[in-house]
């Protein structure tokens, strides 16, 4: 196999998430996941969690209201 | 490292908008800003706002929006497709504002066959009021002024508005969408694209009814309130291009 698997980064911009978690639940390889801690707004932000498993679909992109989901290749 | 999802050119960054958690709104905002990219017209767009939740959507947009008082935003865009042609002219109403207080507007622009776009959330509640009654709620529906759910006996039917302009020969696009998943929205930015394309081939009228989420009014969370709209509000409103007469014109 010489095929190499892209890894991906994604970068949640919490002070501006409002804690929806669309992203949550229609992530299909449940890689984000909601935080413990509050942001300033009082929100239970999301998080990217085992990034091993991100395939760099974009559904979080997609369904996220707020626009503050980035998804990089690396 | 690169990056995957580009800002919207037309969406203003670092902006909290005051929607609510889960709110269609933004989706849709979003939808705008990129087929506007995609199709090249944010320079020469003009974006006609309800009163309604979406009122302050001139705080996120980046091109030029003018305010309309409640329900005229359709009378509002013929009067600025008409003087400026070569602009492009497209309302974002919802559904207190176009199928409520703006009917007359809304059916008699449509009737006109003007060359605008109508882009109609429909969210089946009066949003930003505080979840009153609205045309379009659903029977049996509980609102803050219909306790005991919607009775037809006193409060009527819901209101297919799009259905009644679609039947008018100047419509030439109208289609029904729903913001409830991946795959609503995707289907919802084909939509509001096809309708832009239409007005830059100066073929006509069209509107797009996009079924939205309110999470707040409907006292559902943001992820069951996008199951609730295709579980309870598609059979209301079925989705699909309810006309389609681009090749007839």
């Amino acid at each position: 196999m010489t095929k190499t698997a892209v890894k991906h980064i994604v970068k949640i911009n919490t002070e501006m998430c409002k804690g929806c978690g669309l992203c949550v639940a229609y992530c299909p390889k449940k890689v984000l996941k909601e935080s413990e801690h509050l942001n300033k707004a009082g929100y239970h932000y999301a998080e990217p969690g085992d990034m091993d498993q991100c395939t760099g679909c974009l559904i979080c992109t997609l369904v996220c209201p707020e626009v503050v989901i980035e998804v990089y290749d690396e | 490292m690169k990056l995957k999802n580009p800002w919207p050119k037309y969406y203003k960054k670092d902006v909290v908008t005051h929607y609510c958690p889960g709110c269609g709104h933004g989706i849709v905002h979003r939808i705008v800003a990129e087929v506007l990219e995609e199709l090249d017209l944010g320079k020469r767009a003009i974006c006609v706002n309800p009163a309604g939740c979406a009122v302050l959507a001139y705080l996120y947009f980046d091109f030029d929006v003018i305010e309309s008082a409640h329900g005229r935003g359709t009378a509002i865009a013929t009067g600025v497709k008409r003087s400026r042609p070569d602009l492009f002219v497209f309302t974002y109403q919802g559904d207190g504002d176009l199928s409520a207080i703006g009917t007359a507007e809304t059916i008699h622009s449509a009737n006109r066959g003007e060359n605008i776009c109508v882009i109609f959330i429909n969210n089946a509640v009066y949003g930003m009021t505080g979840g009153q009654l609205a045309p379009t709620t659903l029977l049996e529906m509980k609102t803050t002024t219909t306790p005991l759910g919607r009775d037809p006996k006193y409060d009527g039917y819901p209101l297919h508005i799009t259905d009644v302009v679609a039947q008018f020969p100047g419509v030439v696009y109208a289609e029904r969408v729903a913001v409830d998943g991946p795959a609503g929205i995707r289907k919802t930015k084909k939509a509001i694209t096809t309708a832009f394309q239409t007005q830059v081939d100066g073929l006509g009228y069209s509107i797009i009814e996009v079924l939205s989420p309110c999470p707040t009014n409907w006292k559902l969370s943001p992820v069951d309130s996008f199951k609730w709209v295709t579980d309870v509000m598609m059979k209301e409103f079925p989705t699909g291009v309810l006309t389609d007469k681009r090749k007839k014109v």
